[in-house]
C-alpha cells in the first residue's frame, strides 16, 4: 500500500460524491486519474484490505433484527463452542474477549422471533446461557479511521 | 414523485447491497440493468441518502490487513438519566468507531454504554481510552475494557454488508 492508496482510503471514508462520474471528481482532488483510482480500489478489494465498497446502509433501516450477544464459555470448551456458532448462518463477528463473558458475537435475522429462536437454539446446543444485549440507542460516529 | 417505480427501486437496492460497480459511470451501468435512466437512478440514490437509508458511499476496511491489531470494546455503567448525553460525547471523540446504549442484565452484566475503539496496538488504545475518560470526567465511573484476542468468524449471512460495521 503506497501513499496514493492511503490518501484514497482516507478520502473514501468520507464518502464518494454522488455525481454521474464520481471518480473524475475524486481524481481532481487527489491529483490522480479516474482509471487509476478505480484500479486501486479493485486491487484493495482483491487483496482483502477492503471488504466492501458501496453504500453503507444503516442497519436500523434494513428491516432485519440484530443483537449483540455473549457467552461465558469454560476454557476447555471454547473452540468447540466457537465451532458450533460458526455453523449458524445467523452468527457474525464472533470474537474472543478478555472477560468472564469471553465470547461475543452478533446475531442477524429477518425477524425479532428469529433472534429469540436463535438464542434458544444456541442455549440448547451449548448448554450455556446467552447474554442478549440488543441495541437501544445508536450514537452516530464519523467512522473515519485514518490509515 | 419518486424517481423510480417500485420494482426498479427494489432491483436497484438489491444491486447496491452488493456494492457500487467500479465503473467510470456507475449510475449509468445500474440504470441499464434496471431499465431506467441514469438521471433517475442518481436521483433515487441521492434521495435514499437524504432519507438516511445510507449515510455515505464508502468502504469497509479489514482492520487486521492494515496493521490495526487492537480492538477494544469499552463498556460503562452510566446512570440512565445521563447515558444519552455521555453517549453523544463519546461518539464524537476521536478513535471511537461505534457507540451504542444497551440494556444491563443484572446481576450478570451491569454496563449500559458500549463503544468500539480500534488502534494499531493494545498499549496505545489503553492509553487513548484512559485519556479520553479523564477528559470527559468518566474515569471514576464503573467501566471495563474488553480487548478481543481472536476473531472466530468475521461475517456471515445476508446481513453481512451491514454487520461489517454495525455490531448488532
Amino acid at each position: 500500500m503506497d501513499d496514493l492508496d492511503r490518501r484514497l482510503i482516507n478520502r473514501l471514508q468520507l464518502g464518494l460524491p454522488l455525481v454521474p462520474r464520481p471518480w473524475e471528481a475524486l481524481a481532481e482532488e487527489l491529483h490522480s486519474d479516474a482509471a487509476t483510482l478505480r484500479a486501486r480500489v479493485q486491487a484493495l478489494l482483491d487483496d482483502g484490505t477492503l471488504t466492501r465498497f458501496g453504500p453503507m446502509f444503516d442497519i436500523d433501516r434494513l428491516g432485519g433484527a440484530f443483537t449483540l450477544a455473549a457467552l461465558s464459555v469454560p476454557e476447555e470448551r471454547f473452540d468447540a463452542v466457537a465451532a458450533i456458532l460458526d455453523g449458524l448462518p445467523e452468527v457474525a463477528h464472533n470474537y474472543r474477549r478478555e472477560h468472564e463473558w469471553n465470547m461475543w458475537f452478533v446475531l442477524g435475522c429477518a425477524t425479532p422471533e428469529g433472534i429469540s429462536d436463535t438464542i434458544a437454539r444456541i442455549e440448547t446446543l451449548t448448554g450455556l446461557p446467552v447474554l442478549n444485549l440488543p441495541k437501544e440507542e445508536t450514537y452516530h460516529v464519523g467512522l473515519h479511521f485514518p490509515v | 414523485m419518486t424517481p423510480l417505480d417500485d420494482l426498479q427501486a427494489v432491483r436497484l437496492r438489491r444491486l447496491l447491497e452488493e456494492g457500487l460497480p467500479l465503473e467510470a459511470s456507475p449510475y449509468r451501468l445500474l440504470a441499464e440493468r434496471i431499465g431506467a435512466t441514469e438521471d433517475r437512478v442518481l436521483a433515487q440514490v441521492q434521495q435514499w441518502q437524504r432519507d438516511g437509508l445510507f449515510r455515505r458511499v464508502g468502504l469497509v476496511l479489514k482492520h487486521r490487513a492494515l496493521g490495526i491489531h487492537a480492538n477494544a470494546m469499552l463498556v460503562l455503567d452510566i446512570p440512565d438519566a445521563e447515558v444519552d448525553a455521555v453517549g453523544e460525547r463519546l461518539s464524537a471523540a476521536p478513535g471511537v468507531n461505534l457507540c451504542y446504549r444497551r440494556p444491563r442484565r443484572l446481576p450478570h452484566w451491569p454496563y449500559n454504554l458500549f463503544c468500539m475503539v480500534h488502534g494499531r496496538e493494545r498499549a496505545s488504545v489503553t492509553a487513548h481510552i484512559a485519556a479520553l475518560l479523564a477528559e470527559l470526567g468518566l474515569s471514576e465511573r464503573p467501566h471495563k475494557l474488553l480487548f478481543s484476542t481472536r476473531a472466530y468468524k468475521q461475517c456471515g449471512g445476508r446481513f453481512a454488508p451491514a454487520l461489517d460495521r454495525a455490531h448488532g
